[in-house]
């Protein structure tokens, strides 16, 4: 057992599966000689070489064709995406392409690569280091996305991410590497891809999160406690596919639900999550499904007065907790 | 965790296929999508993939058979949900969570900006910012008169528990009827049940319409489910009550200076009502879910004209009391009951029910049972009237102190040979009663 941020979790996890498995291989910007941009890689290029982590250009569709190539040919790449916000040049690589391997083959080719994408702000990142990317890919068949929000449970789904013998986009919230520490084992595990958590058990309300938003969803818990209000607290950990019975089974249970997410609201991962519960959990419900998200503005802005304006906060998910505890 | 393989179908036309080969053996690891065994059907001969990762541990069908689609061809065995090694749970939850680590470096790569504390720039913040949209809920822009309807859990929970909505107080925003006050009323197990007929006639010109009280309420929905549920029959019975009403005049200075308690009627008849229960205990029952449960104990509701309404307070465990302690327990309720000051303990539990209508003057009635019990008893006015007595062969017109009691009994529970056997126990148990009768 070892206490680690999110960050070294994720370091350990890619050096761990990179010992354990030689087809296992590490490509991106930066990711050799200077470690990667956040250090996740960092040190990897001394113990398995430039072969095996792969300083690439500045160019994220060749990164992602390249794991594709690599997949489908045996391979089990990690592609690192230095920040989320570059991620769309490489939409056809990942949506259009490796999304559809095992389908496009009939089973005869599967794409066994993991792509690891920072994501998500509150970091003074501005318009181009603080996007939330996941709903495209989320929206997409044929992708696994996950998006976990703790050192333990990074470690159990890049793990998993990385055996798994189809395409996965790995969501590392910037926010949570070093700001997030918890404990985490050192021997192999393993975490499935599909399940989510009840990180906190309560009766009057689920707030249904994930990411940053999972530790400020339990902060505003802790709070309205306090005021006599139990919250339930549902980490989704994986975005696709969404484990509606997790939903299902605690939503019924508490009758509210409030939905968390740093991204926009409109079709999103809260829009999906929503829908679960309006067809599954109608007879259940004693309030009306509610969402929390920024407004419908283009980015993140860089003032920090308006980056924390648009940003859910604990108080602000304390205050919709309180509203709809209320009803 | 091992679970059955079947044979998938493959299209609506499709009833059987006849296995082929076997691609994996008893004992094989197998990945989910891996190809398990070649299948022929008259349409296609496909391979069918593995429906999980995990070990193949069994085959049922061998090459060549045929089998119906949909039916079990392998067993498998698949790891549990997280495969972790027992000391990966070692670590506690909260600690497998984690911690916010303050002044954290959070900036875009890792620097600078020092995350200082995640309530800056909180709601104060926010509301200096103008013109901004600020966060975004989705609950902001419903109307505040949509508070007016029932939810879907509580309409689903009182439709489950036969209970009317109207009697509720609502607790939630503008008295709104919330799931926990539904899931109260369905946990204290008295839900008011009443099926609202169609109103048949309407409040002509000059009717005044009165909105009832939430009590006159509860005792209408409680008179409906009895009525509507329970197959009342009656059934009455005269008693000679003179002794008893000569032991009274004897006794009654006396009860009052020893026990500082008024000696009435009721508690001797209640003495005497309780022993007949206890050698007919299917009066002291209920129907319950097609089951008639013989209660042990013999709890008493007695019928109290409060300020509000009806009430009924009941003497619990009479089946053990004196005469003495029956009239301090009954002083007592009577009392609470017309303050206003009973306890829920006063009124839950009641096993059968006496009313005393005789004191406002009644001669007879016919009593609405105390759901869900088997039956109430109403003792009526005691008028002296002449009477027919015989003794020694030669009849004779006298004047004696007369009493009707009532009992209305549940007939799923009781015939009327059993209603009667009882009405004769507690009449023989009153005329019993005379001077030599020792108080205890």
């Amino acid at each position: 057992m070892t206490e680690r941020t999110v960050i070294e979790a994720v370091r350990a996890t890619i050096q761990a599966e990179m010992r354990r498995d030689s087809s296992v291989i590490v490509l991106g910007e930066d990711v050799g000689i200077r470690g990667g941009v956040f250090l996740a890689t960092d040190g990897l290029i001394d113990e398995f070489g430039e072969d095996r982590v792969i300083d690439t250009p500045l160019a994220e569709s060749s990164i992602c064709g390249i794991a594709l190539g690599a997949a489908v040919n045996g391979m089990r790449p990690i592609a690192e995406i230095q920040f989320a916000d570059f991620v769309w040049p490489a939409i056809n690589q990942l949506v259009g392409e490796a999304s559809k391997v095992r389908y496009g083959t009939n089973g005869v080719k599967t794409a066994p690569m993991t792509v690891r994408v920072p994501y998500g702000g509150g970091v003074r990142g501005g318009l181009y280091h603080s996007q939330s990317i996941e709903v495209l890919f989320a929206h997409t068949p044929g992708l696994s996305v996950v998006a976990p929000a703790t050192p333990f449970d990074a470690k159990g789904l890049l793990a998993t991410a990385i055996r798994t013998n189809d395409p996965v986009i790995f969501l590392e919230h910037k926010r949570t590497y070093r700001l997030v520490k918890g404990d985490v084992p050192d021997a192999d595990y393993t975490i499935p891809i599909g399940k989510a958590e009840i990180k906190r058990p309560g009766t009057d309300l689920t707030i249904i999160a994930y990411g940053l938003m999972l530790h400020y969803a339990l902060q505003a818990a802790d709070m309205a406690a306090a005021n006599g209000i139990s919250v339930e607290v549902l980490d989704l950990r994986t975005l696709r596919p969404l484990d509606e019975d997790a939903i299902v089974e605690s939503v019924s249970r508490t009758g509210k639900a409030l939905i968390v997410q740093e991204d926009t609201l409109s079709v999103s991962i809260s829009s999906e999550v929503a829908a679960i519960i309006g067809e599954r959990c109608f007879f259940d419900l004693d309030g009306p499904i509610t969402r929390l998200g920024p407004p419908e503005i283009p980015p993140m802005p860089f003032s920090p007065i308006q980056e924390a304006a648009f940003m859910p906060s604990p108080d602000k998910i304390l205050a919709a907790i309180t509203k709809l505890a209320e009803i | 965790m091992a679970f059955n393989i079947e044979l998938p179908h493959v299209g609506e036309s499709v009833t059987e296929a006849v296995i082929g080969k076997w691609l994996k053996a008893p004992g094989d690891a197998i990945e989910k999508y891996d190809p398990l065994v070649e299948v022929i059907t008259d349409k296609v001969s496909m391979d069918v993939p593995s429906p999980a990762t995990g070990t193949l541990t069994k085959i049922h069908v061998e090459e060549g058979e045929t089998v119906l689609m949909g039916s079990v061809i392998a067993e498998m065995s698949v790891a549990d949900d997280a495969d972790m090694p027992a000391n990966a749970t070692t670590s506690s939850f909260a600690s497998r969570i984690g911690t916010l680590v303050q002044g954290a470096n959070v900036g875009p790569t890792g620097g600078e900006f020092v995350d200082t504390s995640l309530s800056i720039f909180e709601p104060e913040v926010m509301e200096s910012v103008p013109g901004s949209g600020g966060t975004r809920t989705s609950m902001e822009s419903e109307p505040s008169s949509r508070q007016k309807g029932f939810s879907p859990v509580v309409t689903r929970l009182a439709a489950q528990h036969d209970i009317d909505l109207r009697c509720l107080v609502g607790t939630g925003l503008g008295g709104r009827i919330t799931k926990q006050d539904v899931q109260a009323v369905v946990d204290s197990g008295v839900a008011g049940n009443v099926e609202i007929a169609a109103s048949q006639s309407n409040p002509s010109s000059g009717d005044i319409v009165v909105e009832p009280t939430p009590i006159r309420r509860m005792i209408a929905n409680h008179m409906v489910k009895s009525m509507s549920e329970i197959p009342h029959a009656w059934s009455a019975i005269e008693v000679d009550v003179s002794g008893m009403v000569e032991w009274r005049a004897a006794n009654r200075v006396r009860f009052e200076s020893e026990h500082g308690v008024r000696l009435t009627f009721l508690p001797i008849t209640l003495w005497v009502v309780t022993s007949a229960l206890r050698t007919n205990p299917q009066i002291n029952s209920s129907w319950l879910d097609g089951k008639i449960v013989l209660k042990k104990s013999i709890n008493v509701g007695v019928a109290v004209a409060a300020g509000e309404g009806l009430v009924v307070p009941v003497v619990h465990g009479a089946q053990d009391a004196t005469i003495v302690e029956l009239a301090g327990m009954l002083n007592g309720i009577v009392q609470r009951a017309r303050s206003g000051a009973m306890t829920i303990d006063d009124v839950r539990g009641g096993t059968f029910t006496l009313n005393n209508t005789g004191a406002l003057g009644s001669v007879w009635g016919g009593a609405i049972i105390n759901h869900p019990q088997a039956a109430i008893l109403t003792t009526e006015a005691i008028v002296k009237r002449p009477v027919v007595i015989s003794s020694n062969g030669e009849d004779e017109i006298v004047v004696r102190s007369m009493m009707n009691i009532c009992l209305s009994f549940d007939h799923r529970i009781v015939d009327g040979a059993e209603a009667s056997k009882f009405l004769q126990m507690v009449k023989s148990g009153l005329e019993s009663i005379d001077l030599q009768t020792v108080l205890k």
